[in-house]
């Protein structure tokens, strides 16, 4: 046995033991339909393990450095030393500010939760005491993890997390925004958080989950969120990762659409060592329309992995996905996009695209199309591209008066822009554009 | 102002590199406007790519003196910066830049590179909008992005806009005739006129006598194989515009006299 095996192995006992005693702790709890759950999650995860490069989902991403180290979790908050003041500077403006600290949610740190006739934002925790039948009917039902061993992981320990309800027909134009910081100060840290987002029938909103570290300790993230998209609802969602040099984090974020929804997603990934994220939305109805949008800005040794999944079941959906990358230094990144229509996806339109910016000669991408089309009416179409700056336009702005350096800039934030200018949420989008250029700058 | 004393320079290539311009004398003042005309392929593109420091070029002799600085030795933009301006012949696409932030950073670099303070967004705007009108610019065009979707005649007119902006001393304009139709043309003409004075100069690079009648040059200069074979006043457009370039490859000899 390698020595990292030996390691991998410790992570893992200590998983196992951490559930025993949570299942000690259910006290005749055990055959309610959420622990029921988290049991046959974990006995999954047992079976499965951590998952290794050679399976075909991971054969870029190596995720053994992750998991030499002796992490641990939270039952419930634990005491910490963030201020509301500190906290509040990573407040999004008009919107409704939740904080979760390792993945508990954080109720003084946070704006008041929203609860009233047509929408609820606030914790899973609470949720699950309030109208239990209700998260029952939703949680786990979407993201799958019999064949996920990190999903069922979550699954298992999942306690806390972001719970948004949007209740039939009502449009909330108050984003909801979202900070998960891992705490990472005085220990090492493995947070789990479950989000559960439902959108009734014509209700839409917009949320952004935000993920950063404050400490300068090994810390680990593994998150779900499940999104429940009802015939004609319309969710814009985004997911700003900005985590530290000593963070990882593994994520999958699974959607649900029904017929005439529309669902948008823009992941955009700055900070942590290795980041692997996982986005699926399965068409459920017909006249479904989703958007994928992606940048990672990558330097170091930074690897970022991101899969993702339109999921054509049913005729006349429309998917469009547009991944870019600036990747400098000795930094990774994957993109693995698979657009799957299925035998009825008759009338399919899915576009996708990913474009990657190389900025020196040891930064390295992966990117894999993968298209698997069983109807014979579709359109469908990809394109990858890896290169420089182009020489051309280089010599253009130089030829200004503007330095090699302001030409670069320039030039890199035009080529993230339009992913960017996919965030509607305008306060979010101006914080975005204003770290893009710091970290263009440094 | 700009002095060129036997030039002569490779474009690179994948077999290594090919001859192009093969000794090249040329003298300019301030307040000169200069032609050169001459055939494809005679070197008058190279020229401007080697002034304004294009890579892919190589010098193998002679120098470029401009104010007495060694031209050769600097960046694009320090050469931009010392008063050079080239009007590309195919001005280049930037999607996602815009036409003002792509303006208000060459001004402020410039600015910078002097010891100057950045300029103000009000007086940044002031000159936009003084600038624009020169060239018969929409002050809306300035908000899209660097001659994305411009039509032929939009990109050269924005080319001469630029040039306003930064009021270089020295200016080389690439066939800026080119794909122009005659109204488009007056313009760019009419623009330039307005900004040629006594403390600066310009090149004019130009397959076609037609430009020369709007913007008249003090000087016409062919350009054969590399090399200027003949020198005059404008009256030589003319001339080469009634018997064409044929006329200097068959007499060369005697035009060289």
């Amino acid at each position: 046995m390698t020595k990292t095996e030996i390691e991998n192995t410790d992570l893992k006992l200590k998983l196992v033991s951490d559930f025993q005693k949570f299942e000690k702790s259910l006290n005749g709890k055990a055959n309610s339909i959420l622990n029921k759950i988290k049991i046959d999650a974990f006995d999954c995860f047992n079976r499965l393990g951590f998952p290794v490069k050679k399976l075909e989902e991971w054969k870029y991403t190596n995720i053994n450095p992750v998991l030499k180290h002796d992490f641990k979790q939270s039952t419930q908050l634990a005491k910490h030393t963030l201020t509301k003041d500190f906290v509040g500077k990573y407040f999004l403006k008009d919107a409704v500010n939740l904080v979760f600290i390792n993945g508990f949610f954080d109720e003084s740190l946070s704006d008041k939760i929203t609860d009233n006739d047509s929408c609820y934002s606030g914790s899973l925790a609470e949720a699950t005491t309030k109208f239990g039948d209700f998260v029952e009917q939703h949680f786990s039902k979407y993201a799958d993890f019999k064949s996920n061993s990190m999903t069922a992981l979550n699954t298992a320990f999942s306690k806390d997390g972001a719970f948004i309800y949007l209740k039939k027909n009502s449009v909330n134009n108050i984003p909801v925004h979202i900070l998960y910081i891992s705490d990472a100060v005085n220990n090492v840290m493995l947070s789990q958080p479950r989000n559960l987002i439902v959108l009734e029938e014509g209700s839409s909103i917009k949320i952004s989950e935000d993920y950063f570290t404050v400490g300068s300790n090994y810390n680990f993230t593994n998150a779900v969120t499940e999104i429940y998209c009802a015939q004609n609802s319309n969710l814009e969602h985004y997911k700003i990762q900005n985590d530290g040099d000593n963070s990882f984090h593994i994520g999958t974020t699974q959607v649900h659409q029904e017929r005439d929804s529309k669902f948008s997603d823009t992941t955009v990934s700055w900070g942590g060592s290795i980041i692997r994220n996982n986005l699926n939305s399965v068409f459920n109805g017909t006249n479904t329309e989703c958007h994928f949008y992606g940048l990672y800005l990558l330097d170091g040794k930074q690897h970022v992995d991101n899969h993702t999944l339109a999921d054509h079941k049913m005729p006349n959906c429309f998917s469009n996905e547009l991944y870019k990358g600036i990747i400098d230094g000795s930094a990774t990144g994957v993109f693995n996009g698979k657009i799957m229509v299925h035998p009825d996806a008759q009338k399919t339109n899915a576009y996708q695209s990913n474009n990657n910016i190389l900025l020196s000669d040891d930064a390295t991408i992966y990117s894999k199309p993968q298209l698997e089309i069983f109807a014979d009416d579709v359109k469908c179409s990809h394109g990858a591209t890896s290169g420089q700056l182009s020489k051309e336009e280089m010599f253009y702005l130089r030829s200004r008066g503007i330095s090699e350096n302001d030409a670069r800039i320039l030039l890199l934030n035009a080529f993230a822009s339009d992913v960017i200018d996919s965030v509607k949420i305008d306060a979010l989008r101006i914080k975005l554009y204003h770290t893009l250029q710091l970290k263009l700058k440094s | 102002m700009l002095e060129i004393k036997n030039l002569k320079a490779k474009v690179e290539t994948d077999e290594g590199g090919k001859e192009i311009l093969k000794g090249l004398n040329l003298q300019i003042k301030a307040g000169e406007v200069h032609a050169i005309m001459g055939p494809n392929g005679s070197g008058k593109s190279t020229l401007a790519s080697v002034l304004t420091g294009r890579e892919g070029y190589e010098v193998e002799e002679g120098e470029v003196l401009f104010e007495g600085k060694n031209l050769l030795e600097l960046a694009p933009e320090e050469r931009a910066r010392e008063g050079i301006f080239l009007a590309f012949q195919y001005p280049v696409e930037i999607p996602g830049v815009s036409n003002t932030n792509f303006l208000k950073t060459a001004v402020n670099d410039i600015r910078k590179s002097k010891g100057e303070d950045p300029m103000s967004s009000v007086d940044f705007l002031k000159m936009i909008k003084e600038k624009a009108k020169l060239v018969d610019i929409d002050p809306q065009m300035l908000g899209r992005y660097v001659n994305v979707g411009f039509s032929g005649g939009e990109k050269k007119r924005n080319e001469i806009f630029q040039l306003a902006m930064l009021n270089p001393k020295l200016s080389i304009l690439d066939e800026t005739d080119s794909g122009l139709d005659i109204d488009a043309l007056k313009i760019v003409a009419d623009g330039v006129n307005k900004i040629r004075s006594k403390d600066n100069a310009f090149i004019v690079i130009t397959h076609y006598q037609r430009l020369l009648n709007y913007i008249v040059p003090d000087f016409v200069h062919v350009m054969y194989e590399g090399k200027i074979v003949k020198s005059g006043d404008k009256s030589l457009a003319l001339h080469l515009e009634e018997y064409g370039y044929d006329w200097v490859a068959e007499h060369l000899e005697e035009i060289a006299k």
